[in-house]
């Protein structure tokens, strides 16, 4: 044996820290401290900046007069006002257009992923006739161009009566959301092993009581990362939701085109309408910031 | 990968999506169909007309032009937004508490209303209350989006880069976080440059992601509708008409229904045979791999 | 090929450690011979990998040195430091062709071309792998993934060390046998300083002419595998080492004797008085049942058939022990008397071993 070797001691006091003797040597194959220009800052810093400066212009500009707005020009209100949101929270027809648009928006995010956990499950677990072709059709409707489907939905949700109804739009973007839901679980579904499933029923669990009861905790952060999706594409959309809607159903992104009044655009409070549509996206994605990055890391969205 | 079980009861669990998506998708579609061969002048009598009006859209100048422009857009957003995505993806921060305040400011544009994202830059772009207009003329700049169809096309470009890029992003990031680090130790004892770490490493890792990514980004900015229509109204002229902004024209405005019926169906088409030319040469390289494997199973 | 010296080496993972506890790698002095195989053995969390990844050069320690061949590489970055890594995990560039990756490290260091294509070659030949040059390397099986990676080490003509981190991990049992005798032959060939990160006992005790137990930061042992199996220097290596593990019972000691309870175990040699925890280890190998009138009294649990040989669980004066019955031995009724091999037993004073007095 070469190897010699004492009883380790505990560091004592004495030890000098290492950062403090490495200063002195530098030759070029030592690790470098610092230096350089911190380009990774750099770099997301402006690019953030580049997100933020719009919606901060909108921002201020509903805070200002349309006066200020349009007779000077500055960085921030000088003139503070809350006017234009007072505007839009006073009156039905501006905020009937937010209850609308969540109305339906959650409406949609529920169907999609009650009808999509099933077949999720289906996929993820069986093999059945025409399975791979029905996957990939149900994909091909998350490429079909809203504008081709504008006008026949019309047509079909008017002639079943449907027309101006939360419903008849929470359907329609059930032709993108179901899709995304159902490729969003099924990634989810496949990474629970089969093995929790067959223990399940040997012990005597019955399907829905399983799915219910053990799988669904399971695949809990799935299905709030599918119900996320679901609830963004439904609330970003306009095309197919204005079309559907006159008067009843009529989401906020539709209203905000009224705010032409014979003075000339209302400035004020179209910015202050739209800094209203931002809300309820940060909030949600406050809350679920901690999936998104694992939704996204399924590489499914 | 163990093989799943065959089970044809399994079609009962898929039975309400396939209605549900059946009644939304293969209906209207087939309405489209219907339309796309007849002619109508009103009065809910239609006629016969065969294949006449893809001929008339396949010949139109109109519809070259806005499938050119259409073609242009997605070709620039594809050639901005995905590099532009990987950069800032390599450069998001390491610490736990900087990473959650980063990806919720970044996703924000993605949750904003599109008609409302046409609406911010419609605001900020203007010469006369805009902070990027007003910002540009006092340069000096001509730049004017109401007027001049370069200065339209850039504000439409940049809104989509504004809107979207994030989303590559956080596929990106979510790719690279994938990695394990043994990777990046391998390739520092083994002296490899940081160039030869995102080629060799970062890249290949992220390919699958960027995969989803790029057929995303192409196919959503393929029928990209709501935010030019909000900026440009498709002008100035029909500088920035694309493809869905000159259908629902069509439809709508004019009332072609058969003509816009059968650009529907052509319209559909292109993007499943891009996206599936996109997907073919993406995954091309794969093939071989997996025969490889299998091979290398067999030897041993 | 060199020497490692490690010379107080500690390491936290805090930058301000406080009390022994804070230190993932406790302070150490420790050398490791030019070429020779060292197996590193201890359980999930005892500090292996942190050892290994500061001799490395991907970490850099909170206190001490680093010295190959008595140059001081504590500062220098890994791929300066002429180490090569063999991961869990196979690290391959998939991208790259087999012999692709084999160049890589040499194309980092601008290797003349000649060369590499001599060194390629040869290291190809050795791993047995010239056929699969061409082949892309996603492809292959996860044990050919493995020899790549300690591949990429081997071309490199100035390597000091070669580092494994539990490398047959993921390999098929069945293969596992196989690449490790071909390691066998490639360490004998090139003569390499390898250290072996594992925590599996047999692996470590098959493959290195020494093994370093480490348990919580510390290393306990090195030594040969007899010696780790006869005189085990801490309590951990006796129970960790060996299946089942060392008998560990509390005793006092006066002289040459050990009264454990009520009942008196004779010794080899004898020991001065001293504080602390005192216990006597004996391994199951040791352990003499149906021992006649002398022995000491002790309850049957549970004989246990483990295949090659067959357990007694038993109970001496209430503290869990085990012996391995000689073929044939039967063991009738509740209790036996078991006698120790005097020169097996060995003393411990707070889990280490302490000497005798001759």
């Amino acid at each position: 044996m070469m190897t010699r070797i004492t009883r380790p001691a505990p560091p004592g006091p004495t030890d000098t820290a290492r950062e403090g003797q490495d200063q002195g040597r530098a030759r070029p194959k030592r690790r470098t401290r610092g230096g350089g220009l911190p380009v990774k800052p750099l770099v997301l810093t402006l690019y953030l900046v580049f997100l933020l400066l719009p919606i901060y212009w909108l921002l201020g500009m509903s805070l200002k007069t349309n006066d200020e707005i349009l007779s000077t020009f500055s960085l921030w209100p000088i003139d503070l006002t809350f006017a234009n949101y007072a505007v839009i929270l006073s009156d039905p027809a501006w905020y009937m257009g937010y209850v609308n648009s969540t109305l339906y928006v959650v409406m949609n995010t529920i169907i999609s992923v009650a009808v999509a956990l099933p077949a999720a499950y289906a996929f993820s677990r069986y093999r059945f006739l025409g399975d791979k072709h029905l996957f990939f059709w149900l994909l091909t409707n998350r490429m079909a161009p809203p504008a081709v489907f504008a006008l026949p939905f019309f047509q079909l949700y008017s002639s079943i009566g449907l027309f101006d109804t939360h419903i008849a739009v929470a359907l329609a973007h059930c032709l993108f959301n179901v899709p995304l839901a159902v490729w969003i679980l099924e990634g989810f579904m496949s990474g629970v092993p089969r093995e929790i499933d067959e223990t399940a029923y040997i012990d005597g669990y019955s399907f829905p009581r399983f799915f219910a009861r053990i799988f669904m905790p399971l695949i809990a952060p799935g299905i709030g990362v599918a119900a996320f999706f679901c609830f963004m594409f439904s609330w970003v959309e306009l095309l197919l939701a204005r079309t559907l809607t006159s008067v009843d159903a009529k989401p906020i992104a539709a209203t905000m085109t009224r705010t032409v009044s014979a003075s000339g655009l209302d400035w004020g409070v179209l910015a202050a309408a739209g800094i209203l549509t931002i809300v309820p996206g940060a909030l949600v994605i406050y809350f679920v910031r901690n999936y998104i990055a694992k939704g996204f890391a399924l590489g499914r969205v | 990968m163990q093989t799943k079980p065959v089970n044809q009861k399994a079609w009962f669990l898929v039975l309400p999506v396939f209605l549900l998506v059946a009644f939304s998708a293969l209906i209207p579609l087939m309405t489209v169909m219907n339309y796309s061969v007849q002619d109508t002048f009103g009065n809910n009598q239609f006629f016969w007309v065969g294949l006449e009006w893809f001929e008339d859209i396949l010949q139109s100048e109109r519809f070259h032009d806005a499938f050119l422009r259409q073609i242009l857009f997605s070709a620039l957003i594809l050639a901005i937004e995905v590099p532009l995505g990987i950069a800032v993806a390599l450069c998001m921060p390491t610490r736990r508490f900087w990473t959650a305040v980063v990806l919720v400011l970044m996703a924000l544009p993605l949750l904003i209303p599109w008609n409302v994202v046409g609406t911010i830059w419609q605001v900020f772009g203007r010469v006369d209350i805009g902070l990027l207009g007003k910002a540009l003329y006092s340069l000096g700049v001509d730049y004017n989006y109401t007027q001049d169809p370069l200065s339209a096309w850039i504000t439409v470009v940049v809104m989509d880069v504004w809107h979207w890029t994030s989303l590559v992003a956080l596929l990106c990031y979510a790719g690279l976080q994938s990695i394990p680090d043994a990777y990046y130790q391998a390739a520092r004892i083994d002296g490899a440059s940081r160039w030869a770490v995102f080629r060799h490493i970062q890249l290949p890792k992220m390919k699958r992601v960027l995969l989803i990514a790029v057929l995303l980004r192409f196919m959503d900015s393929f029928m990209i509708y709501t935010e030019p229509f909000v900026v440009t109204g498709g002008g100035p002229g029909n500088s920035t008409t694309f493809l869905s902004i000159d259908l629902v024209k069509m439809a709508i405005g004019q009332f072609d229904l058969g003509k816009a019926a059968a650009m529907s169906i052509l319209y559909f088409l292109t993007i499943l045979l891009l996206s599936w030319v996109f997907y073919t040469v993406m995954t091309s390289g794969e093939g071989n791999g997996r025969a490889t494997r299998r091979r290398g199973r067999a030897d041993a | 090929m060199a020497r490692i010296d490690l010379r107080g080496l500690a390491h936290s993972y805090r930058p301000a450690p406080r009390g022994r506890a804070d230190y993932a790698l406790k302070r150490m002095d420790m050398t490791w011979r030019d070429g020779g195989a060292y197996a590193l053995l201890g359980p999930s969390g005892c500090g292996k990998t942190t050892l290994l990844n500061i001799i490395s050069g991907l970490l850099v320690p909170s206190q001490g040195q680093v010295l190959f061949d008595d140059e001081d590489v504590t500062d220098i970055i890994p791929e300066d430091r002429n180490i090569a890594q063999v991961f869990q995990f196979p690290v391959i560039y998939d991208t790259m062709t087999v012999r692709q990756n084999l160049e890589f490290p040499l194309r980092n260091r601008r290797v003349p071309e000649p060369e590499i294509a001599a060194r390629v070659a040869e290291i190809a030949e050795a791993l047995h792998m010239t056929d699969d040059l061409p082949r892309k390397a996603r492809g292959l099986t996860a044990d050919a993934k493995q020899k790549i990676s300690l591949g990429r080490g081997l071309v490199r003509r100035d390597t000091a060390a070669i580092l494994f981190d539990e490398p047959l991990t993921v390999i098929d049992p069945h293969l596992k046998w196989l690449l490790r005798s071909q390691l066998k032959d490639l360490h004998r060939r090139y003569d390499f300083t390898m250290i072996y990160v594992t925590h599996d006992q047999t692996e470590a005790l098959t493959f290195a002419d020494s093994v370093v137990v480490m348990h919580e930061g510390a290393v306990v042992q090195v030594g040969t595998p007899t010696e780790l199996f006869e005189r085990p220097a801490h309590t951990f290596v006796g129970y960790f080492i060996g299946s089942p593990g060392m008998n560990v019972l509390p005793c006092e000691i006066t002289g040459a004797s050990a009264r454990v309870g009520h009942q008196t175990v004779p010794l080899a040699r004898g020991y001065a008085p001293s504080g602390g925890k005192v216990e006597l280890g004996v391994r199951p190998e040791f352990v003499r049942v149906d021992d006649g009138p002398d022995g000491l009294a002790a309850q049957v649990t549970d004989v246990e058939d483990v295949g090659r040989y067959r357990i007694a669980r038993l109970r001496l004066e209430g503290h869990p022990m085990a012996a391995i019955l000689p073929d044939g031995a039967r063991l009738d009724g509740h209790t036996t008397r078991v006698g120790f091999d005097p020169a097996h037993v060995n003393v411990y004073v707070d889990d280490h071993l302490v000497e005798g007095e001759a």
